[in-house]
């Protein structure tokens, strides 16, 4: 009897589910208004909501719109307040004084204080949390809340990436969480914030729900919801925005160029922004091991490859070559500075001098009886697949013989992180502030840490050492501009491109600010609304 | 022979992976393009007169890309198979012939290994090691010995008390004479049949594993991860969702109806 | 039978002990572990942090230490916490303090990949019964030929190709049933019945494509019992001695071709679970077969042996229940005759 209610169950789901209504008036001007739910997607779950300790993006993607910072950046990509309404640096710039603004409450009324900012630095700084994020903080020599509206803090020396650190920490609650063990509470399911959203709902493996709050320290969001839903596969979250699912989601080049302005049905309901993101792809050396120690090897395969063929073959023209491991529109990227062009000849005369020479005729250069080959290591990035084959062709043409190998995420940054490959193709994701200490400083070589590709140029080091002690944003300019300048000269990396962000927002979403500003759409998200009629009938409000 | 070729199971099935074996053997001279070749200015082509099943994401001809893809695929279900069969008689073997001790340690170790989802544990070796079409073979065989050991030591069981192996016993012959000679010549049906289902078995995996990415790796072609492209375009470029898919149903479809026929045909109780 | 099911019980033990030996030693092929992936590719990650995760994780000691640990552990069925996500019981719920309850991943995961599982299960038995009796009775003329080439077409098919058309079809194109997910966003708003609706909506695919897989294999084993018992002399004296047809079919062959259908499913439990992954991801459903594949992309150890133990304690289980089913139903295991 059982199985015949569940087959009949069955029968009727497999009946007709009635279409949702495609008669919305998305071309029509709307006023700004407050309410509707946005729902969007991500592949993975957050392991935790306490930002400082969960560091993957999706956790950050949801904390960012519980928590704030002390500062934060405006969409000229400048720094402002958030928490803070301004700050002052003492003259010998060793210290940063905090005043932050009245009234500020946490979601649960309780108001926040400089004694919110004291407890977080402490927490952060503490030997037994487990965050990848206490450096920076702990340069800090002292910290006091002199009073509930001021915080203070000294360094031993001037640190130029001090402002942007703070805007990267954000405040916890002391009244919730003193005398917890951050690493186990269960704040990181629960968490209480000041910003525009607070968590509603969690519910595991399917979606987070985050609702207005009423106390946010800015002021109230127009949308009222924020739905992530948890879709693991790509592909379906493209089905589901087809299917009116999800409001937004990030497109790869082929569905933003080629699906999306093919389908009729899709392009009348679906707007598409292109944003600049700050981060790039390269081809790094190993600079240990042979040929790569040779500057001219690495000059020659960077005029070898053609990078605009890069850009239009696996980005479908959707990026911009660089030449400076700098957002483009910042004023850290040195306008002097041009990329490498295409000059397979170039690349020929150098390795020539280098000493490769070819000599049977058989296309491969030789020196000292081994042949030019090496393998290039990347991960299952298609974006790094394609370019990786399209450079191979490249090289090839001048003789030099290149194997492609792909491995999964976790071996993969294992044996980067022991220096264990040739060449590889990677991506970095920078933050805003210019220094790259960690990256390029003879020092920073060890397993583990960022210069796996054993960079080490005296001048660069120098540069990079005025450059955190430097606040003035002028002169720090022309520190980088000349680092930007030598980096571009050494090649120890080629600059593969920068690709754009390429979101696509169901039109029902207004007050996007398009073409997007430097700091990107998401700027004003607390501004964007859904009107009235163009809102989700199904979602009970 | 003439009772396979009697067995219209066994016949299609015997038809359908001649024709995926000659396909793959013959790859390279059927293939009108490279399937290697990248040209980006042929991003996903609807199938016409010269790409006769369209190209992917980078341009490439599907179509060279499946025959490639066949040789992979086979050959990953011939050699896993191999490994699976080459364990799972000896195991099977030495169980049935010896019994005692040995039998109940190898029979408890089939039982483990049978009650560990088997799809959870090549997920998680070939996640750890790298990916790569030899360690897919040894995996899947690693894990597919256990139901050839199973008939393989009954088969040995029934025949060890049969009068021909007694007589061959009293006469002085050594065990392993016995084992190889005389008993598992005899035991080759129920061997024959597990083999050929197997591959259809291991076909299916390998192209699971593709399909997460965990199994043959790009650039090299395999029909299943030339499902995991057509997945993310599903909505655009059906033809690389649709032709890898009838790919892997029709080989597979082929070895299990000729597994099925052999043993229909085989199997001596049918001859009544 | 007490025998038995008592001998049977007692080996449980040491197979579990070999199958989580296997697994954990399988898990330590991995080059890399949870610290590689978890302080991610951040240049602000420091060296001192990720230091304090191995010791705390004990990875730096011996392989079998490590196993020597999570045994002492498991005993008490505790399994640990997840390393990916922060601090979530691998296995039963926890109270903290505050009297604040996390739930346990594979407690809420566990659940849905039953249910499903089980579903698929009755599915494919209440359509292949009657399909392999059919088959049976028509051996040979035209039902039993279009029922065979269907098994086959069962056997072979990919599921995950069958998944990603149906997906597609059904839920893009014809907006039949939902693409993902096991719940609607306005599920909590709904009435008792709409919520009903809305989860066997999305439940749909993943339970009917399994169950058509296990179909086909379960049809063909049905026709071929029932082939096997129909031409036992016992049928015939049945028929001889005036029965109807209809009467012997049911009542008589069909349970005893029926028997060993027990045995089949319990075998396949192991199949069900491991299959779970793909359709789980494909179709984003919160079961078992997606929290393993993301722990084993995170190398989330706890959470990997918590599985496979499971999985494979759980497969045991329903063996031995099938089995003990067999045994009580089969009058001459029952009474110890030949077993």
């Amino acid at each position: 009897m059982r199985q015949c209610f569940l087959l009949l169950l069955f029968a009727l789901a497999a009946c007709s589910k009635p279409a949702p209504s495609t008669q919305l008036q998305l071309d029509s001007v709307y006023p700004s208004q407050s309410g509707g739910v946005l729902v969007d997607a991500m592949i993975a779950e957050p392991s935790g909501l306490i930002p400082m300790i969960a560091a993957e993006s999706a956790s950050s993607a949801i904390a960012s719109h519980i928590f704030n910072s002390l500062l934060r950046y405006d969409k000229n990509l400048e720094l402002e307040g958030d928490l803070a309404k301004s700050w002052d640096i003492s003259k010998d710039q060793k210290t940063i004084t905090f005043h932050l603004k009245p009234d500020l409450k946490w979601a649960d009324g309780k108001p926040l204080t400089s004694a919110d900012a004291l407890f977080t630095w402490q927490l952060v700084t503490d030997e037994k949390t487990r965050t990848p994020y206490a450096s920076d903080f702990k340069l800090v020599i002292k910290a006091e809340a002199p009073d509930p509206l001021t915080f203070r803090v000294n360094y031993a020396q001037p640190y130029a990436p001090a402002l942007d650190s703070w805007s990267g920490l954000q405040v916890m609650p002391e009244h919730l969480l003193k005398g917890q063990d951050i690493n186990t509470t269960s704040f990181a399911r629960k968490p209480v914030g000041s910003n525009y959203y607070r968590l509603a709902e969690w519910k595991n493996g399917e979606s987070l729900v985050l609702s207005a709050n009423p106390l946010a320290t800015q002021g109230v969001p127009k949308i009222d919801k924020l739905v992530t839903r948890i879709i693991p596969d790509p592909a379906a979250q493209f089905l589901e925005l087809m299917a009116d699912n999800i409001d937004v989601m990030n497109l790869d080049p082929i569905q933003y160029s080629r699906i999306v302005p093919a389908r009729t049905e899709l392009k009348q309901k679906i707007a598409l922004y292109k944003e600049l993101g700050n981060g790039y792809t390269y081809l790094g050396f190993n600079l240990k091991h042979a040929p790569f120690d040779d500057k001219r090897v690495r000059q020659a395969i960077n005029y070898a490859i053609d990078k605009q063929e890069l850009i239009d073959g696996v980005l479908l023209g959707l990026g911009e070559p660089i030449a400076s491991p700098y957002k483009p529109g910042t004023r850290w990227v040195n306008p002097q500075l041009k990329p490498y062009p295409y000059d397979p000849a170039k690349a020929r005369q150098l390795l020539k001098e280098a000493g490769f020479v070819d000599h049977d005729a058989d296309g491969t250069l030789v020196k000292d009886g081994k042949p030019l080959a090496f393998e290039i290591l990347l991960n299952q990035n298609k974006e790094r697949i394609t370019s990786a084959v399209l450079i191979q062709r490249r090289l090839k043409e001048i003789g030099i013989k290149v194997t492609i190998r792909q491995l999964e995420w976790a071996s993969f940054l294992g044996r980067i992180k022991s220096s264990d490959f040739d060449v590889v193709i990677l991506g970095w994701s920078l933050s805003l502030d210019p220094d790259q200490f960690s990256i390029w400083h003879s020092s920073q070589n060890h397993p583990g840490q960022f210069n796996f590709i054993n960079y080490n140029n005296p001048k660069v080091d120098k540069l990079l050492e005025q450059g955190r002690l430097e606040l003035n944003p002028d002169k720090r300019m022309k520190i980088y501009h000349e680092f930007s300048r030598l980096l571009l000269e050494d090649s120890p990396i080629v600059y593969l491109f920068e690709g754009y962000g390429l979101p696509a927002i169901h039109k029902r979403i207004r007050g996007i600010d398009n073409p997007a500003p430097p700091a990107g759409i998401g700027w004003n998200s607390q501004d964007w609304y859904i009107p009235e009629p163009l809102r989700r009938k199904e979602i009970a409000p | 022979m003439k009772r396979v070729l009697a067995n219209p199971l066994a016949c299609w099935g015997l038809g359908i992976t001649v024709i995926t074996l000659l396909l793959a053997l013959f790859a390279p001279a059927i293939a009108p393009f490279d399937p290697d070749a990248i040209d980006v200015k042929q991003i996903l082509l609807s199938p016409s007169a010269s790409h006769w099943m369209g190209t992917d994401g980078l341009g490439r001809d599907v179509f060279s890309r499946m025959l490639f893809g066949a040789r992979i695929s086979l050959m990953v279900g011939f050699v896993a198979v191999g490994i699976a069969t080459v364990i799972g008689v000896l195991l099977g073997a030495i169980s049935g012939y010896y019994r005692g001790w040995v039998d109940i340690f190898i029979m408890r170790l089939v039982d483990v290994m049978l009650s560990i989802p088997t799809f959870f544990l090549i997920l998680a070796v070939i996640a750890f090691l790298t990916p790569s079409i030899w360690n897919i073979m040894i995996v899947i065989g690693l894990t597919s010995w256990m139901g050839v050991t199973r008939l393989v030591r009954a088969e040995f069981l029934s025949l060890r008390e049969r009068e021909f192996v007694l007589s061959t016993k009293a006469l002085g012959a050594g065990d392993l004479r016995l084992i190889f000679w005389h008993l598992l010549p005899n035991s080759l049906t129920p061997i024959i049949v597990s083999t050929v289902l197997g591959i259809a078995s291991a076909v299916l995996v390998e192209s699971g594993l593709s399909f997460l990415g965990l199994g043959v790796q790009p650039p090299q072609a395999s029909w299943g991860n030339i499902l995991t492209d057509g997945k993310e375009y599903i909505q655009f470029a059906w033809w690389l969702s649709l032709f890898p898919g009838l790919a892997i149903l029709f080989t597979v479809l082929g070895y299990n109806l000729l597994g099925e026929g052999l043993r229909d045909a085989l199997d001596p109780r049918t001859t009544n | 039978m007490m025998q038995y099911v008592l001998k049977r019980v007692l080996w449980m033990g040491p197979l579990l002990i070999g199958i989580s030996l296997i697994s954990f030693l399988i898990m330590h092929l991995a080059p890399g572990d949870i610290t590689t992936t978890e302080a991610s590719f951040n240049p602000k990650t420091s060296q001192e942090s990720i230091q304090k995760l191995r010791k705390l994780y004990h990875l730096d000691e011996p392989v079998m230490v490590q196993y020597g640990y999570w045994l002492k552990r498991m005993v008490k069925l505790d399994f640990g916490n997840s390393f990916a996500s922060h601090q979530r019981p691998v296995f039963w719920q926890t109270k903290d303090a505050q009297g604040n309850v996390t739930k346990g991943l594979i407690q809420e995961a566990l659940p849905i990949t039953l249910i499903i599982s089980f579903i698929s299960m009755m599915l494919s038995i209440i359509i292949s019964v009657p399909l392999g009796v059919i088959a049976a009775r028509k051996h040979k003329k035209w039902q039993d030929n279009a029922i065979t080439i269907f098994i086959f077409l069962g056997f072979s098919i990919p599921t995950f190709w069958l998944s990603l058309l149906l997906m597609y079809w059904l839920g893009v194109i014809h907006h039949l049933v939902p693409i993902s997910g096991i719940h609607s966003i306005n599920y909590d708003s709904l009435g008792a019945v709409d919520r009903i609706y809305d989860t066997t909506s999305h439940l749909f695919l993943p339970i009917v494509i399994p169950s058509l897989t296990g179909l086909a294999g379960l049809t063909l084993f049905i026709k071929n019992g029932m082939l096997d018992v129909l031409h036992q002399d016992y049928i015939t004296t049945a028929l001889a001695k005036g029965l109807a047809e209809s009467t012997v079919i049911y009542k008589h062959a069909l349970r005893n071709a029926l028997l060993p259908l027990v045995t089949i499913l319990g075998l396949s439990i192991p199949g069900l679970i491991g299959g779970s992954v793909i359709s789980e991801t494909l179709f984003a459903i919160p079961g078992m077969g997606k929290l393993f594949y993301t722990a084993v992309l995170m190398r989330d150890f706890p959470v990997i042996m918590g599985i496979l133990t499971i999985g494979s304690a759980l497969t045991l289980v329903g063996n031995l229940l099938a089995d003990i089913a067999y045994a009580w139903a089969d009058p001459r295991v029952r009474r110890g005759v030949a077993g």
